[in-house]
């Protein structure tokens, strides 16, 4: 589990980007509840961190994808990929997220710098 | 209800369809376009698509194994709506009736008067426009834009990346004036003169010049600009002509209420062609923006299927976004009705702001340049309800 941030940090509304490779980002709900998805837009290369968080939904800043923070599923184009969820552990107060073994949906800019070629 | 016809198969057409899905309407479902392609994405074919970073498949808009259980009828152009069975007839000679239509027939690019069979001469809207400019602009060559808008300055973008040699030419004094205001329009538009490429402002065009191959754009002061490829990026008319005589109010678009609907029961217009009320300025607005295509179909489709006993919410201020010159363009709400752009953030000169419009103290507009979290924060300021 990689630690995060306290909860006392993070209003509500907000959100945390974790700078592990790829990005991880915890959410805060306007109704208390907190989530981690991937941070990057599975459509270009864009922080969902900085996106418009409403509800259980967050909408890309850029193209405006948006992502069920529950399910990571797509609910609005142009993205087609869900990203990945990740399970959060909040111990003594400290946000903590165990990341998703699963292979992440990095658009295709990002996979190819991840991979070593070019960006 | 247990027909609808959506005629129109782009995102807005899209939309609607999967509106219809998910708000429980399970009667046949006909998708018409007049295009061979199943949806794709537009934006793309400016940008990525053009510079060959971006292929064919990338662009579709469906997900894998997304089934909406409707009937495709595509390469097939609407010709005209009957009033009395809202019957769609097509090109080919068949007619969908149906009880239930959505109009999202989007807007064609408009062109120059002249210019037709002169080869080298491009317009960009369609898949099959971007095919055809991307294999010619691989030849390299002089290009000269006609339109310092969104599409001419991002094609412009393109093809300096591409290393062609580069003119833009606006009638404007200023380019982007019109949705971006005079100040901040010349600040994005300085993009072009950053990169070399050359912007002649203030300036028609008067012809084009060539036999067979354009050859040249001639302008209104004498000004000669020789060319191997042109393009020509002066705006969209939305497609509406097939409605003419349906009985569906057209007025710069189909002419609707604030929830989409036309003059006609059973009747919804969405996407590029609509021309919808806007209760929050009392005007109606032809709003041509990608969000838009995706968002309203929603508030149309209920609409439609309670026969217009919803209310209708208040749209999000409309929202579009640029990418020139690597730099990330975003803008929301009306630069039209402000008063003053400030500087909140960042500086004009580095091409690296947040501007936000005001009109009376009040923010009704925000421009982004490589800032999108400063600009997603403005931007939801401006969908806030506004307190009179």
């Amino acid at each position: 589990m990689i630690p995060a941030c306290r909860l006392a940090d993070l209003p509500r509304g907000e959100a945390f980007r974790l700078d592990i490779d790829p990005a991880v980002s915890v959410f805060h709900t306007d109704d208390g509840e907190v989530f981690a998805i991937d941070d990057t837009c599975t459509h270009q290369d864009a922080s969902l961190a900085d996106g418009w968080l409403e509800g259980c939904e967050v909408e890309c800043p850029l193209h405006a994808s948006k992502f069920d923070l529950r399910t990571g599923a797509v609910d609005s184009p142009p993205a087609k990929l869900p990203v990945r969820t990740h399970e959060v552990v909040i111990d003594d107060g400290m946000i903590y997220v165990r990341v998703s073994t699963d292979a992440p949906n990095l658009p295709p800019c990002v996979a190819a710098r991840l991979a070593g070629g070019p960006a | 209800m247990r027909t609808v016809a959506v005629v129109g198969a782009s995102l807005a057409g899209l939309s609607a369809a999967r509106s219809l899905r998910k708000q429980g309407y399970d009667g046949r479902l006909v998708v018409i376009g007049d295009e061979a392609h199943r949806p794709y994405d537009r934006p793309p074919l400016s940008k990525e698509f053009l510079a060959g970073t971006l292929g064919e498949a990338d662009l579709g808009l469906e997900t894998d194994g997304e089934d909406l259980g409707a009937e495709w009828l595509l390469g097939t152009r609407a010709t005209g709506l009957d009033r009395t069975d809202r019957s769609v007839r097509l090109a080919d000679g068949q007619a969908v009736r149906a009880d239930g239509v959505v109009i999202a027939t989007g807007a064609a690019a408009r062109t120059l008067p002249g210019a037709d069979g002169l080869s080298g001469v491009h317009t960009l809207r369609t898949l099959d426009d971007a095919r055809a400019l991307r294999d010619e602009l691989a030849r390299g060559g002089r290009l000269v834009v006609i339109g310092g808008g969104f599409i001419g300055a991002e094609v412009a973008s393109t093809a300096y990346a591409l290393g062609l040699d580069v003119t833009v030419i606006e009638a404007a004094p200023t380019p982007l004036a019109g949705p971006l205001g005079e100040t901040m329009g010349a600040v994005v538009s300085g993009l072009h003169t950053d990169h070399g490429v050359r912007l002649l402002c203030g300036v028609g065009v008067k012809g084009l010049s060539g036999e067979r191959q354009v050859e040249a754009v001639l302008l209104d002061d004498g000004r000669s600009v020789p060319a191997d490829i042109v393009v020509v990026g002066v705006g969209a008319r939305p497609c509406v002509e097939w409605l003419d005589g349906s009985g569906v109010v057209l007025d710069n678009g189909v002419k609707c209420g604030a929830d989409g609907r036309s003059s006609l029961a059973g009747v919804v217009a969405v996407g590029d062609c609509a021309n919808w009320y806007d209760p929050r300025a009392g005007v109606h607005r032809r709003v041509e923006h990608w969000t838009g295509a995706v968002e309203r179909p929603a508030a149309a489709v209920a609409a439609l299927l309670a026969g217009g006993a919803v209310e209708p919410g208040v749209p999000r201020p409309p929202y579009f976004w640029s990418d020139q010159y690597g730099v990330k363009i975003q803008f929301a709400g009306f630069a039209g009705v402000a008063d003053s752009v400030t500087v909140e953030e960042g500086a004009v000169g580095d091409r690296n702001v947040l501007a936000v419009y005001r009109r009376g103290g009040e923010p009704v507009a925000v421009l982004g340049m490589n800032q999108p979290r400063l600009f997603v924060r403005w931007r939801k300021q401006l969908a806030l309800p506004v307190v009179r």
